[in-house]
């Protein structure tokens, strides 16, 4: 498994590799993490003809509280997600699901924007960022632009970044540490692998009801899925065995999995269910 | 595709080289630098085979490219073992037991290596968690794990040691 | 001088030490040498050109563009290897496999066509740049569908052969039939039983996937005529033999070396296309070529294991004594019969299947079937198909304690041969050796509190809440190892003997070479324990080498347990003849009889006087200086084994899961293996086989499996897919023993190595099936894995 030949660039600014994106137009790839463009490469399903590593951008790193947000670059591994005592505070959420993601190697190298620029529906962030209502920077030639998560994903390997355009920043809110709560609940069949189903859910309660709620799924549709129909059957009201029914059954019907080794679609569909159920029942302990 | 000039220091020893921008860190190793100590098992980073220690992290040298490496340090299970003494680690998988074929060996010395460096005081959940990266087909892992525990206590030691020195 | 015996014993770390590795100082400090790391002046890379599709013909193979690229030396089909007749090769199991896929393709990723270049990067440039046409044949991937009567016929070059190397074919995909026991005699006591049990059992096919892949560097000097190979073989001098047969070049020319090799677990038994390309090329070339396998190919082309298709019956009384067994299974073996089995058995020892139990009828048939599938059958970290033995006598007897509502314990007792009746024949003609079956089960009951776990049981299937269900798989079983007794064991000919070469030096040190070939299982440290042992040398100063073909005696290699089995007896009886020799040395020096004289750890001694004595350090120096007239100087010795039986290993495992019932996935809380394996030489590695053997039994059982789609494509040949669990997934291991030593094995030794492998796979399955058992189910196939666990759940109607 051998890569073709390519050409290699490492801009170390952001407007550098905008410009190399210009330059070498379609032929041009990112490379983030590389964990899924260097295998599609070895295995010949990818062929670009020049690479462009924004490893070495420093703006692109890093975790930071500003103006009541935290912003992420994209080019933060998940190790140094799952290391982050600020998110571990504010967003607890995003170390958790990075610990589920691969494996201590891949996870010094994969980024959380690699992961979300690549619109695998079996990537993990796509839907940890719509629990999150996380907003996406995209820089481009023409300036910068904000496209929350909900609206990103458009289908297998679709997202709405254009492609001249570099993932630059995730901006997410911190939670209100009194009354937020969330998890990610993921079923895989051994480390390393793709969710067969996952679900992330974000939740808070404010005097015994349920003031809020985000619930999203993972590589159980050609993308993540926005589970609004279920977050809403949460909405208002204590949660109840049948409001967290409710809520899976509405997860449920949303699912639209592809078969593979995994298990079929009715499995798939079941799966992102319990895992539904698991979030929420998790999430809601976490709730003070 | 032309080649680029890369150097970086490899087990202390700083190296210049011109690569094709295809060649993979694992490929650069073992056929430039003649260091056959990290193997090529999966190919799809799966197995850990190819860890090696690229600027204090551990990285399946599989799936970076050599070029990546420009400017960075390098550390090898050739670079473990000072003048000739091994390290804890080493010693360790040696005692318990802890290889069979000998394959996935040198990716799990450098892993353990570095796990134990950010982890000094593992639980045994936390080390094979922390060496979940790397396939091993012979051992089972259970003295994998017993290694990696006994590495952690003469790590301790020797801390204290040279702390107490 | 006489330093007390307990230290003078600790000196020589002979055998029954926890030795540590001889091997392990280069494996830890990066020192190896596995077949990748060999680099030749001048040598040159290839990489294969493989079939996309799994049934087709060839149209056209353009290799125009592939051989414009700048450092392509060379792009070879089947057409330009048939002048040399190396366009097909025969298998090990009496067929013949294409080298390189001649006008038709016959499996998904069959070798097409070969491209050399300087390196690894621009061959892999040829291989994608070659351009075949293909016209597409439809595949047949399921073997009782290749034997309908209107299949396809897959092998067209066998168009007309109804006799095969194993005897009659009844049908154009049909490769052999092969049956043991008495039939008559076995449907007698089905017609008389009391009750009767049937289970159908799909053993699926899996691969044992060592983390080295398969590879070569062939090296053929022309002004010289010799061929040099070093490769990744389980058996080198076997493949010496197939080498030189095909080449025509004299076996003293062929030079063949497995160097460090990076496990194998019967995949790196049998001869592959990719080697013998390597070969041609290099013949071809005049240079050094090296290829070496990726992962893709080494689980898509590369001998797979099992794809049983099995139905067992077992007749038995009421109170559940069992009066009879029958076995019928369709064999999957692919495109080739390319098993490595010995010759006279095509299902190689599967008829070990009446296992632990004194049957006194049983029949077993097997019938083998060509798919457009990859070739194999190997004998995956086993005896040759006992995995398969095993796992269908174990489930049956489950099944019948099931039906009868006897506890698994109870009826395994009820039927296992005692142990006074060793040595057993049982009704399919196997002698075993020796065994005390009781007592292991009973030791392991004990120490897992078999009870209590069956009353927790019973309490967690009483609750409705509970989130999981409880399973507890016991299993008890006999393996057959050590082939062979060359009267009926031999491949293309050659006697599954072993060997041992053992020269002592002037100094007192020494060096043994062998027929086998270490692949992890620590060779250099046990066999030099073994002789340290035998003849009072340090184990520490004694060599072990294996593996080159032009320094080490004859031998057929390292599978199916045979190492300690066959060569660790060579070894004994090689340092018996020394130690024959030494005695008379020492009698000679010491001026008495040899009657007079006693053997005492690492010397021999006056009877009654320690003062008058000879170590064998003394006497080595004295072989080579002063020794008796008339006697040849010198002190070594060889042997060529051949073992008078198969020894019979056997254990007694036991599984406690939990099954969460609304995922599927099932979480291992207990294992417990007690092994036998008779006489221990290092307990150390022992314990390490074992926890690996468990682990790939765990793979298997839970994860393993190579599917195909309707049109032969090979699904789940990465290891994305293909399960290796982790130290997260593993579960943790106990280990027992008792030891009960082989009657007829120089050492009492069994082999240990496969045993866990062979008796852990049954066990999950055992008690997978378990926690499903008060619902009715008697079996489920494997893999055991989240999705068809959820399956189950599912159709037995639990709810979490």
């Amino acid at each position: 498994m051998i890569p073709p030949s390519f050409g290699y660039s490492a801009p170390r600014t952001l407007p550098e590799a905008l410009q190399l994106m210009v330059q070498h137009g379609d032929a041009a790839k990112i490379l983030a993490g590389g964990h899924s463009l260097l295998p599609m490469m070895k295995l010949r399903f990818a062929e670009p003809g020049h690479l462009i590593d924004i490893n070495r951008i420093p703006e692109l790193k890093g975790i930071r509280e500003e103006n009541g947000l935290i912003k992420i670059g994209a080019m933060t591994t998940e190790n140094e997600l799952i290391d982050s005592v600020l998110l571990q505070q504010k967003v607890p959420l995003l170390p958790e699901a990075a610990r589920l993601i691969a494996d201590p190697q891949v996870r010094n190298r994969g980024t959380i924007g690699g992961d979300i620029a690549h619109g695998d529906p079996g990537n993990d962030h796509p839907a940890i960022s719509i629990a999150l209502d996380a907003t996406f920077i995209l820089t481009g030639p023409r300036g910068q632009r904000n496209v929350a998560a909900a609206n990103f994903f458009l289908g297998t390997y679709m997202t709405d970044m254009q492609s001249d355009e570099i993932l630059t920043s995730i901006h997410v809110k911190p939670f209100s540490t009194n009354k937020t709560g969330s998890a990610y609940c993921k079923l895989k069949r051994k480390t390393g692998d793709f969710a067969t189903a996952g679900a992330a859910v974000v939740l808070e309660i404010s005097a015994g009801v349920v003031s809020l709620a985000r619930i999203a799924l993972t590589n159980v549709a050609p993308t993540a899925l926005n589970a609004k129909a279920a977050a809403a059957a949460l909405v208002g009201k204590p949660l109840t065995d049948a409001s967290i029914k409710a809520a899976v059954d509405a997860a449920m019907a949303i699912c639209d999995p592809a078969e593979d080794l995994r298990g079929d679609i009715e499995y798939k569909t079941a799966m992102a269910g319990e895992m539904t159920k698991r979030a929420i029942r998790l999430a809601a302990s976490r709730c003070k | 595709m032309s080649k680029q000039i890369v150097t970086m220091t490899i087990n202390g020893k700083k190296v210049e080289k011109a690569v094709e921008p295809r060649t993979l860190l694992i490929h650069f190793l073992r056929e430039e630098m003649v260091l056959t100590g990290a193997h090529i098992g999966c190919e799809t980073s799966h197995c850990g085979a190819c860890t090696v220690d690229v600027d204090g992290k551990s990285i399946k040298s599989c799936t970076h490219l050599a070029v990546q490496c420009d400017g960075s340090e390098v550390l090898t299970v050739e670079g473990l073992a000072d003048k000739g003494v091994l390290h804890a680690v080493q010693e360790a998988f040696y005692q318990e037991h802890g290889l069979q074929c000998g394959f996935c060996t040198p990716g799990m010395l450098v892993r353990a290596y570095r796990f134990l460096q950010d982890t000094p005081d593992p639980t045994e959940e936390q080390i094979r968690m922390g060496m979940a990266g790397n396939l091993c087909r012979c051992t089972g892992y259970q003295n994998i794990v017993k290694a990696v525990q006994s590495a952690a206590k003469k790590l301790k030691a020797q801390t204290k040691e040279s702390v107490a020195a | 001088m006489n330093a007390p015996l307990k230290d003078r014993q600790a000196a020589l770390q002979g055998m029954g030490e926890s030795r540590l590795r001889k091997e392990d100082a280069r494996f830890i400090q990066g020192k190896g040498n596995y077949v990748d790391d060999i680099k030749m002046p001048g040598m040159l890379f290839m990489d294969i050109v493989r079939a996309p599709v799994a049934h087709a013909r060839i149209k056209k193979i353009n290799k125009e563009a592939a051989l414009a690229i700048p450092g392509v030396h060379a792009v070879l089909t089947a057409d330009d290897l048939k002048p040399l007749k190396l366009h097909w090769m025969p298998t090990l199991a009496g067929d013949v496999q294409a080298v390189l896929a001649d006008e038709k393709v016959h499996f998904q990723m069959q070798e097409v066509a070969i491209v050399i270049a300087d390196d690894r990067y621009i061959a892999a440039d040829a291989v994608e740049a070659v351009v075949v046409e293909y016209d597409e044949l439809p595949a047949v991937i399921d073997p009782f569908k290749a034997l309908e009567q209107d299949a396809p016929i897959l092998r067209e070059d066998l168009a007309g052969k109804t006799e095969g190397a194993h005897g009659k074919r009844y049908h154009h995909n049909h490769i052999f039939t092969w049956d043991s026991g008495d039939k008559e005699k076995a449907d007698a006591a089905f017609s008389a039983a009391q009750v009767t049990v049937e289970q159908k059992m799909f053993y699926q096919r899996v691969h044992p996937c060592p983390l080295e892949t398969c590879g070569c560097v062939a090296s053929f000097d022309p002004i010289r005529g010799e061929l040099t190979t070093y490769i990744t073989s389980q058996a080198p001098h076997v493949v010496r033999t197939v080498v030189s047969m095909l080449s025509g070049i004299p076996e003293s020319k062929v030079r063949i070396i497995s160097p460090d090799i990076g496990g194998g677990f019967g995949n790196k038994v049998g001869i592959y296309p990719g080697y013998v390309c390597a070969i041609v090329a290099s013949i071809v070339l005049g240079r050094p070529v090296k290829w070496i396998e990726d992962r893709i190919e080494n689980l898509s082309s590369t001998a797979f294991a099992r794809d049983y298709h099995m139905t067992g019956e077992l007749a038995a009384t009421n109170e559940g004594k069992i009066t009879g067994l029958r076995v019928n299974v369709i064999a999957d073996h692919g495109a080739f019969d390319s098993c490595a089995d010995p010759t006279k058995f095509p299902a190689g020892m599967f008829h070990i299947v009446s296992g632990s139990y004194d049957i006194p009828a049983a029949y077993c048939r097997v019938d083998g079937v060509y798919t457009n599938k990859a070739p194999g059958g190997v004998a995956y970290r086993c005896s040759f198909r006992v995995t398969e033995a095993v796992y269908l006598i174990e489930r049956m007897v489950d099944v019948l304690a099931q039906k009868l509502n006897i506890d698994k314990a109870e009826i395994r007792r009820k039927n296992f041969i005692r142990k006074e009746q060793f040595p057993y024949t049982s009704a399919f003609g196997f002698e075993y050796d020796s065994g005390d079956y009781h007592t292991a089960l009973d030791k392991v009951l004990n120490a897992v509190d078999y009870k209590g776990l069956r009353k927790e049981q019973a309490a967690t299937r009483a609750n409705p809440n509970s989130p999981t269900l409880m399973g507890i798989g016991l299993v008890s079983f006999t393996e057959v190892v050590g082939a062979g007794p060359s009267k009926i064991c031999d491949i293309l000919g050659v006697g599954m003997f072993d060997s041992c070469e053992i020269r002592v030096h002037p100094t007192g040190s020494a060096i043994a070479r062998m027929g086998t070939i270490t692949q992890g299982q620590g060779h250099q440290t046990t066999y030099a324990q073994i002789i340290a042992t035998e003849l009072g040398l340090p184990s520490e100063v004694i060599q072990v080498e294996e593996g080159d073909t032009s320094t080490a005696p004859y031998g057929l290699g390292t599978y199916g347990s045979r190492s300690t089995p066959v060569a660790g007896a060579a070894i004994a009886l090689a340092s018996r003849k020394i130690h024959a020799k030494a005695k008379k040395i020492a009698a000679h020096l010491l001026e008495v009889s040899e009657n007079d004289l006693e053997w005492e750890i690492d010397r021999f001694k006056l009877k009654g006087d320690d003062s008058k004595f000879k170590t064998m350090k003394d006497i080595a120096w004295a072989a080579y200086h002063q020794p008796p007239a008339g006697m040849e100087p010198g002190l070594e010795a060889v042997h060529y084994y051949d073992p008078p039986n198969f020894t019979y290993p056997f254990g007694i495992y036991l599984c406690v899961v939990d099954i969460d019932k609304a995922t599927g996935e099932t979480k291992v809380r207990r294992f417990y293996a007690l092994d036998d394996c008779g006489t221990r030489i290092n307990p150390m590695i022992i314990d390490g086989q074992i926890h690996g053997g468990l682990t790939e039994g765990y793979a298997v059982a839970m994860g393993q499996q190579l599917t195909f789609d309707a049109q032969g494509n090979i699904q789940g040949n990465t290891l994305m897919d293909y399960f290796l669990p982790t130290a997260v997934e593993t579960p943790k291991w106990e280990t027992d023993f008792t030891v009960t030593p082989s009657p007829h094995h120089p050492l009492g030794a069994k082999g240990v190595a496969e045993s866990p492998h062979v008796g852990s796979i049954p066990t999950f399955t055992s008690a997978v099936v378990d926690a499903f058992a008060h619902l009715g189910v008697t079996h489920m196939n494997m893999p055991h894995n989240a999705y068809r666990v959820w399956q189950q759940l599912q159709a037995s109607g639990v709810t979490s």
